[in-house]
């Protein structure tokens, strides 16, 4: 019974996002996405629009790269004149052989390090000095890495093949893309490799989407898809000119990029017309509360808050709990809030949670606890954007 | 392609006295898996071996060697058998590994070096 309460929601909720995105941006997008995101919503035409969609032409042009990439990899290991894994290859259409080479990569047999080093080099067209640089890792390693992988593959008799149950490789494929796109657009901002790091995002935006293509019955690949879409729709307005990580809520929202989370709302709509909302999906819809949402106040915190209950039922962490928490507050309750996130002190050692707990000490009026809370917080991440944030909360806080 | 499926687990476990109900059903789970690798034309051999403490290590070092009491590694899962079987792919491989009988274990999949037999050298 739950099951069907979760699609409910989801409907009624995309319905809603629909409705609101046209009064929010009426104003100012000239084509008209209200219309548009109906035509979602209503999963009516979704192929046609599909084809459509630019990101298709440039996944075409990057088809001959990919190509490369097969063939580069088929040299590695034939060097005895062994068919390799190119062979198999031959006969197969296109879009056949770009999502059984991206599942490939992300067998399970391999290492995760070799997944994500694969999916890149043999998937994504990336070179081994790109990889090596986004991953902070020496090139030689990486290189060794890969030759390791790829004989691996050769050797032990992986199979270039659709797996018998492709949902649990599409699983992984998820998570492996999930890393890479949070590699490339969250870990590292600002420390001067941010260009770098938007290669892998949108590679993994592009590999997703090329997976959410060819696995329509995977509806996860939909849903991280929209996720990777909105987040990247907000690149330009969440490092401040500073370097500092600019909070979603005080985001300039007229810069975030409004194809983006177009896309994003298409993905969404072919992955929320299944009967199953997975984690990926879940996060999307969070996600797309905010996307729709003309500010930080007018965003619907209670159903953000039903989304995580959801996620915590589909996927528990301590991470989510924390997210939550801080939904709880924006929703009008910051004593419970706090509350939650006291729970969660197995966390004294992530500065998210001390930064967390610090806003809402400071919103429940304990101010010298909060600045307490910030100085903790910001000992605690070496990451200079996000350290200049929490100072700048902390001094905000005052005494 | 040929892979050795290499069966290790803690010695007490599926520790059943021969003669009970439980060592019958137990053993008649082993024959059934082996007798289905036999169906499909996978099986290409495999044997239980005698519990870890009746084995004997022989070390090899620059022509010398010496014996030493025991397996070769001291873990706390140890091998209790193989089999060699012939399949496709290591998926076909892992997913037989996946159907072995051990209540708990671990079975490694190793891919077998191909080698030429008799009179198929020069092909």
């Amino acid at each position: 019974m739950r099951r069907l309460g979760d699609i409910d929601l989801a409907e009624e909720s995309l319905q809603e996002a629909f409705a609101r995105a046209s009064s929010a941006w009426s104003a100012e997008v000239p084509e008209r996405p209200d219309a548009w995101l109906y035509t979602v919503a209503r999963n009516a035409g979704i192929d046609r629009l599909r084809r459509d969609d630019a990101l298709r032409r440039r996944l075409a042009r990057d088809a001959r790269v990919l190509d490369t990439a097969v063939a580069d990899a088929e040299a590695g290991s034939s060097a005895e004149g062994d068919p390799g894994i190119g062979a198999a290859l031959d006969d197969d259409e296109a879009g056949d052989e770009r999502i059984r080479l991206l599942l490939l990569c992300c067998h399970p047999a391999l290492s995760r390090d070799s997944q994500i080093a694969l999916t890149l080099r043999l998937a994504g067209g990336l070179t081994t000095r790109e990889i090596a640089a986004a991953f902070v890792v020496d090139e030689a390693v990486l290189g060794q890495r890969l030759s390791r992988a790829k004989r691996k593959i050769r050797d032990a008799g992986i199979p270039l093949a659709m797996p018998e149950q492709p949902g649990e490789r599409a699983s992984l494929l998820c998570d492996i893309l999930g890393l890479i796109f949070n590699e490339g657009y969250l870990s590292h901002a600002g420390d001067g490799a941010e260009a770098t790091r938007v290669v892998l995002a949108d590679a993994a935006i592009e590999l997703t989407a090329i997976a959410a293509d060819a696995l329509p019955d995977e509806p996860e690949l939909g849903g991280l898809l929209a996720l990777e879409l909105f987040q990247r729709s907000r690149h330009d307005a969440r490092i401040g000119p500073d370097g500092a990580l600019v909070p979603l809520g005080e985001q300039d929202r007229d810069v975030w990029d409004r194809s983006a989370i177009r896309r994003g709302f298409l993905a969404l709509g072919a992955a929320t017309s299944s009967r199953r909302l997975g984690p990926w999906t879940l996060r999307a819809l969070i996600e797309a509360e905010h996307a729709i949402a003309p500010s930080s106040a007018a965003t619907n915190w209670a159903r953000i808050v039903r989304y995580y209950d959801l996620l915590l039922g589909a996927a528990p962490s301590d991470t989510t709990r924390l997210n939550r928490a801080v939904a709880i507050a924006e929703a009008g309750d910051p004593v419970g809030a706090l509350a939650a996130v006291e729970g969660l002190d197995s966390f004294g050692g992530y500065y998210l949670w001390h930064a967390v707990r610090a806003d809402l000490l400071l919103r429940t009026g304990r101010r010298a606890d909060a600045r307490a809370a910030w100085a903790r917080a910001s000992a605690l991440t070496s990451n200079p954007a996000e350290r200049a944030l929490l100072a700048r909360r902390e001094r905000e806080a005052g005494s | 392609m040929q892979y050795l499926l290499l069966l290790a687990s803690e010695p007490d476990v599926d520790d059943f006295a021969p003669g009970t109900e439980e060592f019958d059903a137990y053993m008649a789970r082993w024959m059934d898996y082996s007798q289905q690798l036999v169906d499909s034309g996978a099986m290409r051999g495999g044997e239980a071996l005698m519990p870890v403490d009746t084995a004997t290590t022989v070390t090899l070092s620059e022509g010398t060697s010496s014996i030493v009491d025991g397996p070769f590694a001291e873990t706390k899962e140890v091998i209790g058998g193989y089999y060699v079987i012939d399949v496709d792919t290591l998926d076909d491989a892992l997913a037989w590994a996946a159907k072995i009988p051990m209540s708990r274990g671990s079975v490694e999949v190793r891919a077998i070096m191909p080698t030429p037999g008799p009179g198929e050298a020069e092909s």
